[in-house]
């Protein structure tokens, strides 16, 4: 399992230079030009990106998250979702690398095969950074209405994180 | 909205930190916290400008159009608006292709790269079109096959069983997207006008 992912990456990239000299392409030309668009992106992404982790560092910062559990534990219960696994599910739209930080301390807390460490396992493998890739997809070509998206995407990850319990019980039991 | 919840956050930072005497870590973090964001936009500059320099010889070579061909039944359905040909469902079926195979660090430059081409069909510029509003739900919902970051973190935490969770993964996934796609559906109308 480990070595196929080492070969995804090299492989892809090699795969589609061989393609493209095999098609007749100055590969390096249209690596070039792909690159400088790609640089242009990287510099349009830059302030939606400082507003974003400035508000998330002192989000984290402020011990907010432990108070916003607490305050929604009753919740978590009739959503029939172990408390512990609050936390996790309330970091994770806003912060990967948080989230990431928090779920080790589940697994090392309670264990990975553990009820508690198999849905937190489950919502970690499940969900994505919400508000990371709203503000950074829609920050790179300046749309400032998002409309929809936000609602939307918060249903969506709401649906994963009440799911990742009720999809544990169903196949692996309590 | 995304202004209600930054500043939202932040109001709720500065309260929960004066309550609890957390001041001092919130000022700190104030200020590393945009520090934090132009370190991370250093190190995603290699991965982006190297998968679009990727996608730009995938584009030239027509790999692209293999691609957009086969995710079409698919993009049909949720891209109803868009020309099957444009470039810009071409630019979504390789993001789709690269969140499916979990490789997150070109998920995003290809994905940035839609969105660039889906602004240029936009009716109304500055403001989401139903395309877009889909595609980035799609994006903030995991649409990775195989998890393996949590897979790896599980292992290392000394599960017998790393990959026990992938039916439960698939299916809170699905629900997930399905539950998301259905919204921008629903949510629409209101939005609209």
């Amino acid at each position: 399992m480990a070595v196929i992912n080492h070969f995804i990456v090299p492989g892809i990239i090699g795969g589609i230079f061989l393609y493209g000299i095999c098609r007749g392409v100055n590969t390096f030309d249209a690596f070039l030009a792909g690159a400088r668009e790609g640089l242009s992106t990287v510099v349009s992404i830059v302030p939606a990106l400082i507003c974003l982790l400035t508000a998330v560092a002192m989000f984290k910062a402020s011990g907010a998250l432990d108070v916003l559990s607490w305050v929604l534990s009753p919740l978590a219960g009739a959503m029939g979702l172990p408390r512990e696994v609050l936390p996790l599910a309330l970091l994770r739209p806003i912060s990967g690398s948080g989230a990431m930080v928090l779920f080790n301390d589940i697994l090392a807390t309670y264990g990975p095969d553990s009820f508690i460490g198999r849905v937190a396992s489950v919502m970690e493998g499940s969900t994505e950074t919400t508000f990371y890739t709203i503000a950074v997809y829609y920050g790179a070509i300046g749309v400032k209405q998002t409309k929809h998206t936000l609602p939307s995407a918060l249903s969506a990850d709401l649906a994963g994180i009440i799911m990742s319990a009720v999809a544990v019980r169903l196949f692996l039991g309590m | 909205m995304m202004s209600f919840i930054i500043g939202g956050m932040i109001l709720l930072s500065i309260i929960t930190g004066a309550v609890g005497g957390n001041m001092a870590a919130v000022s700190t973090a104030a200020m590393n916290g945009c520090g934090q964001a132009v370190e991370l936009v250093i190190s995603l500059t290699g991965t982006i400008c190297l998968w679009s320099g990727v996608m730009g010889i995938a584009e030239k070579s027509g790999l692209t159009d293999a691609l957009s061909r086969a995710f079409r039944p698919l993009n049909r359905i949720l891209f109803r608006g868009l020309s099957p040909d444009s470039p810009a469902i071409k630019a979504v079926s390789m993001n789709m292709a690269a969140n499916l195979l979990g490789l997150g660090n070109a998920a995003t430059p290809l994905g940035l790269a839609a969105m660039k081409e889906l602004e240029k069909v936009n009716p109304v510029p500055g403001t989401a079109s139903q395309a877009m509003v889909t595609f980035v739900v799609l994006n903030t919902a995991s649409l990775q096959i195989l998890p393996t970051t949590t897979s790896y973190l599980r292992l290392a935490a000394g599960s017998k069983e790393p990959m026990e969770i992938l039916p439960a993964v698939w299916l809170a996934s699905a629900v997930s997207i399905c539950v998301g796609v259905l919204m921008t559906r629903l949510l629409r109308g209101r939005g609209q006008r």
